[in-house]
């Protein structure tokens, strides 16, 4: 069980998404940072796919009601637990009544928060995120208040293990009980320090003027304040297409990138519309979604032009990490 | 009927038809998707349709990937290529008919006159017409279960507000340009209201259905009094 003290800017209970309703015109919500979920998970030791407290910005004031196990992932908030510092990317004991007071985010805009054994919230049509606009998911449709009490889930063999390794490794001298193992910095830095976000040409992109093609790659766009879960609306140079026939609305997808008739990109991203009407010029790549999700408002992005084969070689590849490293916790846990 | 493919991300492939909006394309389109609910690829993830295209979600994991030079996307591609084949062997029952009451005008339509003025009709009119159509659910999106309608008589086709409304209550009927629409959830938007239907169109604890319309409806409308609305809502009938 989770007290929430302070609720934070926007806290809501998230997972990869509510997957198979959007014929239905049922959005799919879900992390904004699908990469920190998965490694959030599997250092706590549980499946992949389990939700996870999403926080932006300003993050909340947690109490445990019980000893357990949780790993904060994403964005690096300066966050305290009892008062110390909480390191990043791996599994942390946290004894009954402890608080975590997330802070605000340093670096970055996201992050997740773990805890072993999953939330115990409902399952609504196959998934455990907020709905926000429609009231579903997550705690009572909603984003989290003051005085919340979240309950989780009874710990599993695999997060029972993590929980006793940690109890048998932890050293008086860090003060910390963790393990002496975390993900790699060498590994993260790939993964989020790239100054580019790779993008693939989008289905109108060639009816885009010459002039707007080359500026779509060559300049930085700032993301508005009107950036939220739902897109990022961008500022930059205006994006002219030639043609200037009516699209019929159609299917987007997790980092499709529209132009209105402004000129001015909008990212479409983890709370985006079934379907979108406006010409799509680029489509993210899969593996940089998570760059983009630890953007803040203000901050600025450029665009590198990959092929749709890398993108999903490259995809493939961050699958296999995620399957690597799953495998390595199971072999620090083995004994 | 020609069809091409195209990705849409690297995790979605869209086939896509002749850009219309046009019956006989959305009754293929119909027909991929109970083609793909027969035979349930374990790579299929979703389909979403729309008007004159349908996207396939797809899940890499679950692709038979021999070597690293293999493409997620060809592989989908040629399985689809080979589902698509029985294409034309998929019956499409007749379209289910749903009736829709609606109490026109009154403070839950409160656009109902300006809609009657641009189009110089009386509300009567406009009721009239609106009743008198036959229209078919191309697809949902926007909110869940909010169906995109065509059938709708250019006799009343008018603009949306110039403002939008901040809140369009659950149930609201409205006009933009040619289309008709209703609006499942409470959301802002810039349609004329021209009345509100009690049926509830969104249900998310109905897991199966959990919209009341789905893509190939055939809708109807038909006006209710005042009294009937209120009682329908308070009643459920």
């Amino acid at each position: 069980m989770i007290r929430v003290l302070e609720p934070g800017l926007l806290s809501t209970i998230q997972d990869e998404g509510r997957k198979g309703y959007q014929r239905y015109g049922i959005i799919v919500n879900g992390v904004m940072d699908p990469f920190a979920l998965q490694v959030a998970n599997l250092l706590v030791g549980n499946d992949i796919e389990e939700a996870a407290i999403e926080v932006t910005l300003t993050g909340p004031t947690l109490r445990f009601e019980e000893e357990t196990l949780i790993a904060v992932c994403g964005a690096d908030f300066s966050a305290l637990l009892d008062d110390k510092p909480l390191p990043l990317w791996r599994p942390v004991l946290v004894g009954k009544g402890s608080i975590l007071n997330m802070k605000f985010s340093k670096k970055g805009c996201r992050a997740l928060i773990a805890v072993a054994g999953g939330l115990d919230v409902p399952v609504v049509m196959d998934s455990k995120s907020t709905y926000i606009r429609a009231g579903i998911g997550g705690f009572k449709g909603r984003s989290l208040e003051k005085e919340d009490i979240l309950p989780t889930n009874s710990l599993s063999l695999i997060n029972q293990k993590i929980l006793n390794l940690i109890k048998k490794q932890s050293s008086a001298s860090t003060g910390f009980k963790t393990v002496p193992w975390s993900i790699s910095e060498v590994f993260l830095k790939t993964e989020y320090e790239r100054s580019t976000v790779r993008v693939l040409k989008g289905r109108q992109y060639d009816e885009f003027s010459p002039d707007s093609q080359k500026l779509f790659w060559s300049e930085t766009f700032k993301l508005s304040t009107q950036s939220d879960r739902m897109g990022y609306r961008l500022d930059g140079p205006v994006l002219e297409r030639k043609v200037s026939t009516d699209l019929l609305s159609e299917a987007v997808a997790f980092g499709t990138i529209q132009v209105p008739a402004d000129g001015q990109p909008i990212v479409l991203l983890a709370d985006r519309q079934t379907i979108g009407g406006y010409p799509k010029i680029g489509q993210v790549a899969s593996v940089d979604l998570p760059i983009l999700a630890q953007k803040k408002p203000g901050e600025a992005v450029q665009f590198e032009e990959i092929t749709h084969r890398e993108a999903q070689q490259l995809y493939r590849k961050r699958e296999q990490d995620v399957q690597l490293l799953k495998i390595a916790i199971n072999s620090k846990i083995a004994f | 009927m020609d069809y091409t493919l195209h990705p849409l991300s690297d995790q979605t492939v869209a086939i896509e038809f002749p850009q219309k909006i046009d019956r006989a394309i959305h009754m293929k389109i119909r027909q991929i998707g109970l083609l793909l609910d027969d035979k349930q690829p374990k790579w299929l993830i979703e389909y979403v349709p729309a008007f004159a295209s349908i996207a396939i979600h797809y899940d890499v994991k679950m692709l038979n990937l021999q070597t690293p030079n293999d493409l997620p996307y060809d592989i989908v591609t040629t399985e689809l290529t080979n589902i698509l084949q029985e294409l034309n062997e998929i019956e499409v029952e007749a379209p289910r008919t749903v009736k829709i009451p609606v109490f026109y005008g009154g403070s839950t339509g409160p656009d109902l006159e300006e809609v009657a003025k641009h189009n110089g009709k009386t509300p009567n009119e406009v009721i009239d017409i609106h009743t008198n159509g036959e229209y078919t659910v191309y697809m949902l999106g926007f909110a869940p279960g909010f169906p995109y309608m065509g059938g709708m008589s250019t006799d009343i086709a008018t603009p949306r507000k110039n403002k939008p409304r901040l809140a369009i209550p659950a149930g609201s009927v409205g006009i933009a340009g040619e289309q008709t629409g209703i609006y499942p959830i409470e959301t802002p938007g810039g349609w004329q209201i021209i009345g509100q239907t009690p049926l509830a169109l969104f249900n998310p604890e109905n897991e199966e259905a959990p919209t009341l319309l789905q893509a190939g409806d055939q809708i109807r409308f038909y006006a209710i009094t005042e009294e009937e609305f209120h009682n329908w809502k308070e009643n459920g009938k």
